[in-house]
């Protein structure tokens, strides 16, 4: 096992995994078990509580809890917004220099902890808890922020990071980290060229990416993040229907009571998870309020009605990334759903139906084998992070350098007419220079043929499916649904003709090869062969506008 | 199914021609992560093309093969024969070959040795032997197991490797047609692992230099070579109550050693002389020293033969001067006899046409005094010359009476005027 490990370092969870040597990554677990690990810290007298045991400090402890703080750091007090009504926990102060930092109790004395101090804190806690399941020093880390992160912000992720002793080897983005560990769980997934959208939807905020994969070579075409949307949405939705619950069944507001709400928030936690997986789950709380116990159960349809809005919310928050990206739902291949919100069924079903039938949505509720949405990301930097150890740092900066990175992509899609008038692609759109793609073809009967290279246009078929013949005695009652159903489809015709090429002289259903190489400055070349021994290729080549 | 091209309507000349350009191409940073990126990474750096980074990538692949070939290390087939060979005679086996080796030999490293042996006992161990029916059949293993403990123990192996006559080349046979480079540089390069002294200079090629081919006749001249013949020692027997015979056997090795030592030292230096005596470059570099050597004289006795040179340069010409002297006076002499005949022939012709020019005018109209004319035209003719004769012979011919006549009297009073004739004997031109 290398000694070099991906971290994925969340606002409500953090999570660390390490590649083996058989290519598969294993996930590690903290001393508490969890492989998901909350990004918290808690002090009680003179004791640090981290993970699990910290979260479980919110019911008693708030006052001295410190959680979801990786937003804040590289940012000043006024730029962030400390007081946004989902910061549970020890709220954020202002430092003398205009930084944000908690004012908790240690051990009888005031201390004030800058968000870059607890978040080393917590990056040795997951150090130690790395090293004890390697058995190895750490030797680098690669570590995965969002999208929105800026420049400043990653340096000093970078900078804490190296303080708490983990050599950073790359930060990357977590959705490409998440859609790399899709798409290395198979290795045909990473060369089929595909448009995902890669949708993390984590405890106080969510993210979405649109992008495409193009030769395993990843381009993000656009973000969206929303905060305030996330899995605490659905926990304050499900309390906040056990609370009208409590309400009306003992007549006391457990609103009220910080101490309630927090047990109420905790309840709600286990018994969202539990509805994941099940379809009822018991709900029972000690002294929820006035010393009165609250025990009821819930179904899953019931829980889903409560959380509605968000759970709506979240989907159009999907919509909102691809129409961002320019795009049209269906121009979309897959939708990968990361975070822990995603193992909710609901809000699977829900996205997959705004989507057509031939996308499908990656998730744990519809495809069981799906990778843990909640291990994804750091699957994806403990992956990057096998890939890089064998570089050394220069050779990793300069494969980073923006003439490296920034790619000129094809606009559009370039292909043939076939003999029928339809336009098949050889080159997808949003492909980085340079690329290279031949496809076979033959010439039927014919001894001469043409190829003829277009540019593709994008259009989308309607078809009317027509309704089913209703067969049903009593179907009469029914009003029948008078709109008929149509069915969109995304398809490309042949748009402006670029260039054409003529082979001669060709036996009957002889193999032909036609290869689009378009370099890294930019020239198409096309070529045309005969597949056979010591056939001359017919070439040409054209540049763009 | 295949996509099926359009076919060609109508002539076309070009075979290939661009319409328009295609749509601008936008630039977008692509995500940093990923194999496939980092072969674009490494694309764009090093400024390889596709077909280098596939070149490259194709020749990892090949790397990877090789190693996985070692994997079949031990997997050869034993012959029969090997398998019933009896343990006690096991120094009389193939060592290499009971380890599934023989194709390396002398060059397995011990790793290899290691992995080999683990297979081998896999497969012959006596529990694998009797748990498939046969019991006793250890024999194999046991010399497997000796084998082990030779190749593992460097001394030991080196004195098995002295006498392991399946690894050497044998030298080409004397009577048959062979291509000497070919033929003697395995022999060489096997025999080559038992200097002390290493590298050690190889045949190379029918193009070295001199002082390269010297340096290997000279290194091999003088090899040094580690060979022990330990490993055909007879056994020593090792009971205490005969020890003179343990001390004779002894000595014997001894001897034996040292003999055998000899033979060998002696078979490389045939072996040498051999290949020094059919060396196609030695006869090449003798000759060229002779050839140098030729010249060298050459150009020591350069100035007599100058001379010598000289002097029959000079004989020549005059030869040459005599010859062309003499076919000219034979050419003078064939070319005045010609024009004599000419003249004669000549001189003939104009007599008669004088002659005759008279009878062609009748006479002078005088017939009956034919005969004086005759003999008087005739004892001019006598007294003409050369000049005269051919001058008049022009004068009468084809002319009439008068003209004719007057050329005779003419001529007449030319020849008495100059006293060659007296007119006298004249009887019709006076």
């Amino acid at each position: 096992m290398s000694a070099v490990i991906g971290i994925t370092f969340g606002n409500t969870s953090s999570s660390i995994a390490v590649a083996t040597q058989d290519g598969k990554v294993d996930v590690i677990a903290n001393p508490d078990g969890d492989r998901a690990i909350p990004s918290a810290l808690s002090y009680v007298g003179s004791d640090e509580y981290h993970g699990v045991q910290a979260e479980h400090q919110l019911v008693r402890n708030a006052k001295n809890t410190i959680i979801n703080f990786r937003d804040f750091i590289g940012k000043s007090f006024d730029e962030a917004e400390t007081a946004a009504p989902y910061h549970v926990g020890a709220p954020a102060v202002k430092t003398a220099d205009g930084k944000i930092a908690y004012d908790i109790v240690r051990d009888g004395n005031n201390e004030l902890i800058t968000v870059d101090e607890i978040s080393k804190r917590h990056f040795k806690q997951l150090k130690d808890a790395a090293e004890d399941y390697i058995g190895k020093e750490i030797e680098g880390v690669v570590l995965t922020v969002p999208t929105d992160f800026n420049e400043h912000q990653r340096q000093q992720l970078t900078s804490i990071a190296t303080d708490a002793g983990l050599k950073v080897l790359q930060l990357i983005n977590e959705p490409s980290a998440a859609l790399l560990a899709h798409l290395s769980a198979d290795e045909d997934r990473l060369l089929q060229d595909k448009i995902y959208v890669v949708a993390d939807f984590g405890g106080v905020r969510s993210d979405a990416a649109v992008i495409s994969v193009r030769g395993g070579v990843l381009t993000i075409l656009a973000t969206a993040h929303e905060y305030g949307l996330g899995g605490d949405k659905l926990d304050e939705a499900l309390a906040e229907y056990f609370a009208k619950e409590f309400e009306k069944k003992t007549k006391v507001n457990p609103r009220t009571n910080a101490r309630s709400i927090a047990k109420l928030k905790a309840e709600s936690i286990v018994v969202k998870k539990t509805l994941s997986n099940v379809q009822t789950s018991t709900c029972s709380i000690e002294s929820l309020a006035e010393g009165l116990d609250f025990h009821t159960s819930i179904n899953r349809l019931r829980y889903e009605l409560a959380a509605r809005q968000p759970l709506s919310e979240m989907t159009s928050f999907v919509e909102k990334a691809v129409a961002k990206a320019g795009l049209d739902n269906l121009d979309i291949d897959e939708v990968l759903l990361v975070g822990g919100a995603s193992h909710t069924p609901k809000l699977a079903s829900n996205i997959q139906f705004i989507f057509p039938e031939t996308t499908t949505v990656v998730a744990p509720a519809l495809d069981p084998k799906a990778l843990n949405p909640t291990e994804l990301v750091a699957r994806g930097a403990a992956l990057q992070a096998s890939l890089i150890e064998s570089f050394d740092e220069d050779e990793i900066k300069e494969s980073l350098q923006p003439i490296v990175v920034n790619t000129q992509h094809l606009t559009k899609p370039i292909g043939i007419k076939d003999a029928e008038g339809n336009f098949q692609s050889i080159l997808v759109a949003e492909t980085a220079y340079p690329i290279k793609r031949s496809i076979q073809v033959t010439n039927g009967e014919s001894a001469s043929v043409v190829v003829e290279l277009y540019e593709g246009k994008r259009t989308i078929k309607e078809t009317v499916v027509e309704a089913e013949p209703v067969s049903d005695e009593d179907s009469e009652d029914d009003y029948s649904d008078d709109e008929p159903e149509v069915k969109k489809e995304l398809v490309y015709e042949a748009g402006s003709k670029l260039a054409e090429l003529t082979l001669k002289d060709l036996k009957p259903n002889s193999k032909l090869e036609v290869t689009v190489n378009i370099t890294q400055n930019g020239t198409l070349h096309l070529s045309g062969r005969e597949l056979k021994q010591g056939s001359v290729a017919v070439k040409g080549e054209i540049t763009s506008a | 199914m295949s996509i099926v091209l359009p076919s060609l309507s109508g002539e076309k000349s070009e075979t290939f021609t661009a319409v328009s350009k295609f749509s601008a191409p936008v630039r977008r940073p692509v995500e940093p992560l990923g194999r496939y990126f980092l072969a674009h990474a490494s694309r764009t750096l090093r400024g390889h093309t596709w077909s280098e980074f596939e070149k490259l990538e194709a020749e990892k692949n090949v790397k990877q093969i090789e190693e996985n070939e070692d994997d079949d290390l031990g997997d050869e087939q034993q012959s029969e024969e090997l398998l019933a060979h009896d343990p006690r005679e096991w120094k009389s086996a193939d060592l290499y070959a009971v380890l599934g080796l023989s194709h390396l030999r002398w060059k397995a490293t011990e790793d290899q040795i290691r992995r080999a042996h683990r297979k081998q006992v896999l497969q012959h161990h006596p529990d694998k032997k009797s748990a498939s029916g046969g019991l006793d059949q250890d024999g194999f293993f046991k010399i497997i197991q000796k084998a082990f403990d030779v190749m593992l123990d460097t001394t030991k192996r080196q004195q098995y490797d002295s006498v392991d006559t399946n690894a050497d080349v044998k030298p080409p046979a004397l009577k048959s047609s062979y291509d000497f480079f070919e033929a003697w540089g395995p022999v060489f390069a096997s025999e080559a692992r038992f200097s002390k002294k290493q590298p050690v200079p190889l045949l190379g090629s029918s193009d070295a230099p001199k002082d390269e081919v010297d340096n290997f006749y000279s290194f091999w001249g003088k090899f040094d070579s580690w060979k022990t013949f330990e490993f055909k020692d007879e056994d020593v027997p090792d009971d205490t109550a005969n020890r003179d015979h343990k001390r004779y056997i002894e000595r014997k090795n001894i001897s034996n050693r040292k003999k055998l030592k000899q033979e060998d030292n002696k078979r490389l230096i045939d072996l040498v002389e051999r290949a020094f005596s059919e060396d196609p470059r030695i006869k090449q570099f003798k000759e060229a020293a002779k050839k140098e050597k030729e010249r060298k004289k050459w150009e020591r006795d350069s100035g007599s033969r100058e001379a010598a040179e000289a002097a029959a340069a000079k004989k020549a010409a005059e030869e040459e001067a005599a010859k062309k002297a003499a076919e000219e006076a034979a050419n003078a002499k064939a070319n005045s006899k010609k024009a004599k005949e000419a003249a004669k022939a000549a001189k003939k012709k104009n007599k008669r046409s004088i002659r005759g020019s008279v009878k062609d005018v009748d006479y002078f109209g005088d017939a009956a005094k034919a005969d004086v004319i005759e003999a008087d035209v005739d004892a001019l003719i006598e007294r003409f010359d050369d000049v005269q004769l051919s001058t008049y012979a022009a004068k009468v011919k084809d002319a009439n009476a008068d003209a004719v006549k007057t050329a005779f009297t003419e001529a007449v009073a030319e020849l008495s005027g100059a006293g060659k004739i007296d007119t006298a004997i004249l009887k019709y031109f006076v």
